[in-house]
């Protein structure tokens, strides 16, 4: 594939675009898991919410 | 399983569970199929392989607007029904809409200096795209910032309706004034002007990028509603600690 004399700027749209989705979806699966993680460790130290008190 | 169901935050996040899968792959395959479309379709005869470039933008820049039209729609949520899972949508698509609007600004930026001969103009359409990128990033500070997330909410929301009278502005932009930006060429009267060879793959693209929105803001909605649970969780604690 030839991209002609302005293959530096197709290229550079290109990597930044993969860079700031890869930047996303790194900061969606980080958070995830932190929250999971904070979430069990509250829950390990029988911290429960009101919901599932008066649910239970 | 009923649509007022999901409103519900615990239904909501078993349905999340449930379709995000599905969803990120789907979202691959299409950008497989879209980016091999992409690859191979012939140059411009006026902007070369520079052509390559609107693959990125234009998809981004529908999305950046389509975000800040979710987030419309969720501070009405917020403020008319006051309801929590309306609150998450909002905050959860904000960094997400500012992210595919900073892509459409730099990749236009990247496209405009061998089409145009520079990277920047001040023209209609692009002055009121950075100001949604503006905007963006102060309902971003007002998400993050606020003490009590409650007001940092509403505060945002109102922030989300008066900024939406940009979206308008930035589609007629390129009517209402004389602009560098060429004039809309595919959602217009009298239908597209770009020949199929191109239009195929950046329609592709373009849902791509779109399932891509969703399948981001469905995860960041799910993070969202479980921060909710560890603050909710947290607080309860400090309410038990004797004084």
């Amino acid at each position: 594939m030839n991209l002609g004399p302005h293959a530096d700027f197709i290229v550079a749209a290109y990597a930044l675009t993969v860079f700031v989705i890869a930047a996303l979806i790194a900061w969606v699966v980080l958070d995830h898991s932190a929250q999971r993680r904070i979430l069990g460790d509250l829950e390990e130290r029988g911290v429960t919410r009101r919901s599932q008190r008066s649910g239970s | 399983m009923p649509v007022i169901d999901l409103a519900n935050p615990t239904r909501f996040l078993t349905l999340v569970n449930r379709v995000l899968p599905w969803l990120a792959l789907a979202t691959l395959v299409l950008f497989a199929i879209g980016l091999y479309r992409a690859m191979g379709a012939p140059d411009d005869y006026q902007q070369g392989a520079t052509v390559k470039i609107m693959f990125l933008h234009v998809p981004a820049a529908w999305l950046g607007m389509m975000g800040w039209g979710i987030m419309g729609l969720a501070a009405l949520g917020t403020l008319v029904w006051r309801h929590p899972l309306a609150d998450v949508a909002g905050k959860a698509a904000a960094p997400i809409g500012a992210a595919f609007t900073f892509i459409c600004l730099i990749t236009g930026s990247l496209w405009g200096r061998p089409t145009w001969g520079t990277y920047w103009v001040w023209d209609a359409r692009l002055t009121s795209v950075l100001v949604l990128f503006l905007l963006y990033l102060g309902v971003l500070a007002l998400y993050w910032t606020a003490e009590d997330p409650g007001r940092g909410s509403r505060a945002a929301a109102v922030l989300t309706l008066v900024g939406a009278v940009n979206l308008p502005i930035i589609k007629f932009s390129v009517d209402w004034w004389n602009t560098l930006h060429q004039p809309s060429s595919i959602l217009r009267m009298g239908g597209s002007a770009i020949d199929p060879s191109i239009l195929t793959p950046l329609l592709i693209m373009a849902a791509a990028f779109t399932l891509l929105f969703f399948t981001l803001h469905l995860a960041a909605m799910r993070n969202e509603i479980l921060r909710r649970r560890v603050r909710a969780m947290r607080l309860m604690q400090a309410q038990e600690v004797p004084a």
